[in-house]
């Protein structure tokens, strides 16, 4: 569990939508993807998105998977589409400077652990 | 208990930007109606893959959703060019979908095995030329 206020600090991250007090959000998990087919397959709520795609569907994704908030990697902006969508769907967006290999790392390395946990894992089998 | 309640959606097909209204507005009626989060977020998962599905394939869909006390369920009727194998469709992964699908974060083969996994019932029936059909069954307890 990490406070989004923590998160920002650990990741460098400016802060892109203006309405949700960022000390008073827990994180729980952690996942990273580009793919928004595998966040709503994947996921958990309450967990962080960390992404490198920006656009509406992004935030859409999110918010039917009950994801507390997205964190765009490498210094993705968001157009204003994307944030207004975000404010009004109440899900906090922010940016890191770090690419999404470095930021999975910081993160993973002060505990927040992923979304796929032992158990999920065993239910998802490679394709043959 | 849970009042009975009944309301069709109309999906545009291949409007990325709309894609999602209908299972946002599904998912705050049911939040309205004091369902337990987790099936909210099954439904809602389960509604929006189904809705990409129509914006990616098809080019209108009804979506109709019926909830009872026992349980939720959700028809998808489309007019997409239909599934001539619905078994290797049902495969995680396979996919025929085109790069733009993808450029929105969509397309990776995931959409029916994911719809399948968040229903307690699912079936899939499909007309190659005339439309496809989800039909999606959710417990609410």
């Amino acid at each position: 569990m990490m406070p989004l206020s923590e998160l920002r600090n650990q990741l460098h991250c400016e802060v892109y939508t203006g309405n949700e007090p960022l000390e008073e959000i827990h994180i729980q998990f952690g996942c990273a993807s580009d793919l928004m087919s595998d966040v709503l397959a994947f996921s958990r709520a309450g967990a962080v998105l960390l992404t490198g795609l920006v656009n509406t569907q992004t935030v859409q994704t999110a918010f039917i998977a009950e994801i507390s908030a997205i964190v765009f990697v490498r210094g993705k902006r968001p157009a204003a589409d994307v944030v207004a969508l975000a404010n009004e769907r109440r899900i906090p967006l922010l940016g890191t400077p770090y690419s999404m290999y470095e930021s999975c790392g910081i993160l993973y390395g002060k505990g927040l652990v992923s979304t796929m946990e032992p158990a999920v894992r065993g239910e998802h089998r490679v394709p043959k | 208990m849970v009042a009975p309640f009944s309301q069709s959606f109309t999906i545009e097909g291949r409007n990325f930007f709309n894609a999602g209204e209908a299972s946002t507005e599904i998912k705050s009626i049911l939040k309205e109606l004091g369902i337990d989060a987790a099936v909210i977020r099954r439904t809602a998962i389960a509604t929006y893959e189904a809705e990409m599905n129509v914006v990616m394939y098809a080019s209108r869909a009804t979506l109709t959703l019926n909830i009872v006390p026992e349980m939720i369920r959700i028809v998808v009727d489309d007019d997409g060019p239909g599934i001539p194998d619905i078994d290797l469709a049902m495969q995680e992964g396979y996919s025929t979908a085109t790069p733009e699908m993808r450029e929105m974060g969509f397309g990776a083969g995931m959409g029916l095995a994911n719809i399948k996994k968040n229903s307690d019932q699912f079936t899939i029936t499909s007309n190659v030329g005339i439309g496809t059909r989800l039909d999606i069954v959710i417990f609410i307890s």
